[in-house]
């Protein structure tokens, strides 16, 4: 999923500074199951908020909202006429769903209320690792399961460096070193091959904005575009 | 006259004359010699020599070896330096060691993106952006800091340099972008190249209304056109260039035989504008693949002999 990081409310605070009526919208999917933007958070923010500008003699009207998915039109759909009544709209949907609602209430200001850190999965409650920068070439086959464009600090294809250290990264002792994980994984598998050969330059194709539409809607899009 | 870094094209700049730089290509391979034949054509004809870096990102040698190449013939080079490739770490030390090795004048611009060259999936690194490469410069040379914050025992007192387009959209914000650069610290500006003089006209008169020409060198950047073929694909496949189809008529107006020297011609009548256009402190002749042909244009423009100040 995608995991993102509340702002600190100062942040927020000095974006919302000039804007007296303030539409905060939560995204259900995503930032919810981080506990970073579901619909508890904006109710936790939103009473933060209140307070800090009661306290600063500049009172706020919030409104509170949570649609499923902000990085889908058709629930974006759901906050017209609502947000007519607000002078901006506080995201705390990640970068996805920001954008998507700016470019659906073009009229509006749009804040962002969370910074989207990574894509990650769930390691307990409330604790998330970095595991994929979805660089679009993936070789975790490879790599026995271990993303060395991620979990490696230099993102090396064809390591460890010399600067492994007893199975931990150079960067630090808390941050094991992928290579090395990558290694032992395949040696108990008996796929050591894997990485015996030069692992070329990567063709990288995350450099520019990219476009998916799967196969079978391609039709479906040109016919769109006519 | 308190000079920011002693070179040739600071001298002359602030001494008021009119200035004359050129370009090179560096080449596509290790050849010393490739670099001197052109810098042959160059010599005493320009004030500093851009010399390009990685250029519609094509590897070639690289622009500080070149620089210091030219140099060695006896021009000043103005070195380019693009985000593209390096992050902030190489990029400050290679300022370093141009400076060390006697490089006075630097460029500091984007690049265009790896897409368009011979090695479209690399990865970009842009880790800072053109501004951004202004400002650590205008740092480490007046501040005598490191972009990290850290002294530098002998600061780098190089002329920052930095390109506008007049011509890229939307026109209105142009002029904002070149009083940011010039707010981040570039002394000089070289331009894209004019085609649209009525733009670039009135992209200079806003210039001079917000002060900026008082700030900051600019230098018009002229491409004589060496055939139909050239300006058109100019107008249709170079983003954010703007050729009117008047060029290109009076292009096809000419015997087939003169159309390169019609180019020239259109390109020193430019010039002839420039000389007198209140705000434009020089001309930046980028003859691509045609450095042969400088000293001719600069003859015919009545750029010769430069100044010795």
């Amino acid at each position: 999923m995608i995991v993102a990081e509340r702002k600190p409310l100062e942040e927020i605070e000095s974006m919302l500074k000039g804007y007296r009526r303030v539409l905060t919208v939560g995204c259900g999917t995503c930032v919810a199951v981080c506990l970073a933007g579901g619909e508890k958070e904006v109710g936790i923010l939103n009473a933060e908020l209140q307070i800090a500008r009661k306290l600063d003699e500049n009172p706020i009207e919030l409104g509170a909202a949570c649609v499923e998915r902000q990085c889908d039109m058709e629930f974006l759909d759901e906050l017209q006429g609502m947000v007519d009544q607000y002078d901006a709209i506080l995201s705390m949907a990640c970068g996805a769903g920001v954008q998507f609602m700016a470019e659906r209430f073009e009229d509006v200001p749009v804040f962002p209320a969370v910074d989207t850190t990574f894509i990650g999965a769930n390691r307990d409650v409330g604790w998330y690792e970095e595991k994929c920068r979805a660089c679009g070439t993936c070789v975790l086959g490879m790599t026995a399961g271990i993303c060395p464009v991620t979990m490696c600090a230099k993102g090396l294809f064809n390591g460890p460096c010399g600067g492994t250290n007893n199975g931990y990264c150079e960067i630090g002792n808390d941050q094991p070193c992928a290579w090395y994980r990558i290694y032992e994984r395949l040696a108990r598998q008996g796929r050591l091959e894997q990485i015996m050969e030069i692992h070329p330059a990567n063709e990288w194709r995350n450099q520019t904005p990219r476009t998916l539409v799967q196969a079978a809607y391609r039709k479906r899009k040109e016919l769109a575009a006519s | 006259m308190e000079l920011k870094s002693g070179s040739n094209l600071e001298k002359i700049l602030r001494a008021g004359q009119f200035a004359f730089t050129g370009e090179l290509g560096p080449p596509r391979g290790a050849n010393d010699a490739a670099v001197r034949e052109k810098a042959k054509f160059l010599r005493g004809v320009v004030d500093s020599v851009n010399i390009t870096d990685n250029q519609t990102a094509m590897v070639r040698m690289s622009s500080w070896a070149a620089s210091l190449i030219a140099l060695q013939e006896g021009l000043e080079p103005n070195y380019q330096m693009v985000c593209r490739d390096r992050n902030r770490l190489a990029m400050q030390s290679d300022v370093l060691g141009a400076y060390a090795l006697g490089i006075r004048n630097m460029l500091c611009l984007s690049g265009d993106h790896q897409q368009f060259g011979d090695h479209p999936r690399a990865k970009s690194v842009y880790d800072i952006d053109s501004m951004q490469l202004i400002q650590m410069v205008q740092g480490m040379r007046d501040g005598g800091k490191f972009q990290g914050g850290a002294d530098i025992e002998t600061p780098p007192r190089v002329f920052i340099g930095a390109a506008a387009n007049p011509f890229a959209d939307p026109f209105e914000w142009r002029v904002h972008r070149l009083a940011k650069k010039v707010k981040a610290g570039a002394d000089f500006i070289q331009t894209q190249c004019i085609y649209n003089m009525d733009k670039f006209r009135r992209w200079v008169q806003q210039a001079n209304d917000m002060g900026l020409t008082e700030k900051v060198f600019i230098l018009a950047g002229v491409t004589p056109m060496k055939s139909i073929g050239m300006a058109r694909y100019m107008k249709t496949k170079v983003p954010g260039m703007d050729v009117p189809d008047a060029i290109i008529k009076r292009l096809q107006g000419v015997d087939k035989k003169k159309v390169a020297d019609e180019g020239i011609q259109i390109a020193c009548e430019q010039i002839a504008e420039f000389k007198e256009m209140k705000g434009v402190a020089g001309v930046h002749l980028m003859a691509i693949e045609w450095e042969h042909k400088v000293p001719e244009i600069a003859e015919r423009a009545g750029m010769l002999p430069r100044p010795q100040v």
